[in-house]
């Protein structure tokens, strides 16, 4: 299923392709994009790279990779952070925006301005949790897929 | 008239797309088709949610190195999130369809809409 | 014979659909609503971000977001249940 034009072109382009899905996740609060665009740009690349390999390498590089442990983390984390607004205020309000926390807790000046890593509030932790769900659910659809023509064959 | 038709192009794009999407769900007899014209429709109706939005000569939403005159003058950004929700939910309901043909094909050993009638087997 | 008057219905349908859109308002005129505007104005001073629709999605309509991601998590459940092998024992 794989030809000489793809496997040369996935080995310059799938590092490009995962950098660039990280870097729109993480500045989901400063450029357009956010969690799942950059979820689905990352789980286009992890594509690109099961499409390219032969079935038995896929098979035995994919068996370490916790995809449902990884979908599990982003979910629950995503809630966890929805519930840190309890202590005092309501389920989700941003109760690290503005204020003094080293992580993702800086001061945005008002108005036009080059934009801040630092600021995001439990906006940059959200974007990571829901990025993570999303790359981990649309491999695992097509590892599924991919996997089922396998099974046809032997027979 | 012309000039109606040339500004209001978005709109009819939509109703034109919708007409397409409806034919193929209703006229059509192999079972991914069918698949192929619900995600037409949801195309469709992603692009009339977006489209109501504009506002003419307006900036992004985004604060970000904007140019000196797009403080007071912004596109709305509401109806971007709610698109952005639905196409999520898009994506999930074609994986389902898709999943649920294979196994159809795998049980009847035909995609013809017509002959996939027997509900007990 | 059917398939002329289905045909005739469709012709009919998308008449009805061209019609409808003519009558909405001309494309770049909305109604500025006050919610866009409080939107617009606070999302840097409250929630912290240059962005936004990004705003919007994580932190004043934070709700919305939590269906989704349910609705995600369940499609890919059912895809994983629907899609199993069972191993022949030969």
């Amino acid at each position: 299923m794989t030809t000489l034009i793809i496997k040369t072109t996935t080995r310059y382009l799938t590092a490009l392709i995962l950098t660039f899905g990280a870097y729109i996740i993480l500045h989901g609060h400063l450029t357009p994009g956010g969690g799942f665009q950059g979820g689905a740009v990352f789980a286009s690349g992890l594509a690109l790279l099961i499409v390219a390999c032969e079935s038995d390498v896929i098979r035995e590089r994919f068996k370490k990779v916790p995809l449902s442990a990884l979908e599990s983390i982003g979910a629950l984390g995503f809630l966890g952070t929805a519930a840190l607004g309890f202590m005092g205020y309501t389920f989700f309000k941003n109760v690290i925006a503005n204020s003094g926390f080293p992580l993702f807790g800086g001061r945005t000046p008002i108005g036009i301005n080059p934009g801040y890593l630092n600021t995001g509030g439990t906006l940059s932790y959200m974007n990571i949790f829901v990025g993570t769900k999303v790359l981990a659910g649309l491999t695992s659809i097509i590892l599924v897929f991919y996997l089922l023509l396998e099974v046809r064959k032997d027979e | 008239m012309n000039n109606v038709i040339l500004v209001n192009l978005p709109f009819i794009v939509v109703a034109l797309l919708l007409a397409v999407g409806f034919y193929t769900i209703g006229f059509k007899r192999n079972l991914i088709k069918v698949v192929i014209g619900i995600e037409i429709l949801e195309g469709a109706v992603n692009l009339f949610l977006i489209t109501l939005g504009y506002v003419k000569g307006a900036y992004a939403p985004i604060y970000t190195m904007a140019p000196k005159e797009a403080v007071n003058n912004m596109v709305l950004p509401t109806p971007q999130a709610l698109t952005l929700t639905s196409i999520v939910i898009g994506v999930a309901v074609s994986a389902l369809m898709l999943a649920f043909a294979v196994n159809i094909y795998e049980h009847y050993g035909t995609l013809d809409v017509t002959k996939v009638r027997r509900l007990k087997g | 014979m059917r398939k002329a008057l289905g045909l005739f219905a469709f012709i009919g349908f998308t008449l009805f659909l061209l019609v409808a859109v003519m009558s909405l308002r001309p494309f770049g005129e909305p109604v500025h609503t006050e919610m866009d505007s409080y939107f617009i104005e606070h999302a840097q001073a409250e929630a912290s971000a240059n962005n936004v629709v990004t705003s919007i999605v994580f932190d004043y309509r934070g709700f919305d977001t939590l269906g989704e991601a349910t609705v995600l998590f369940t499609a890919v459940a059912g895809v994983l249940m629907t899609l199993r092998r069972r191993e022949v024992k030969a």
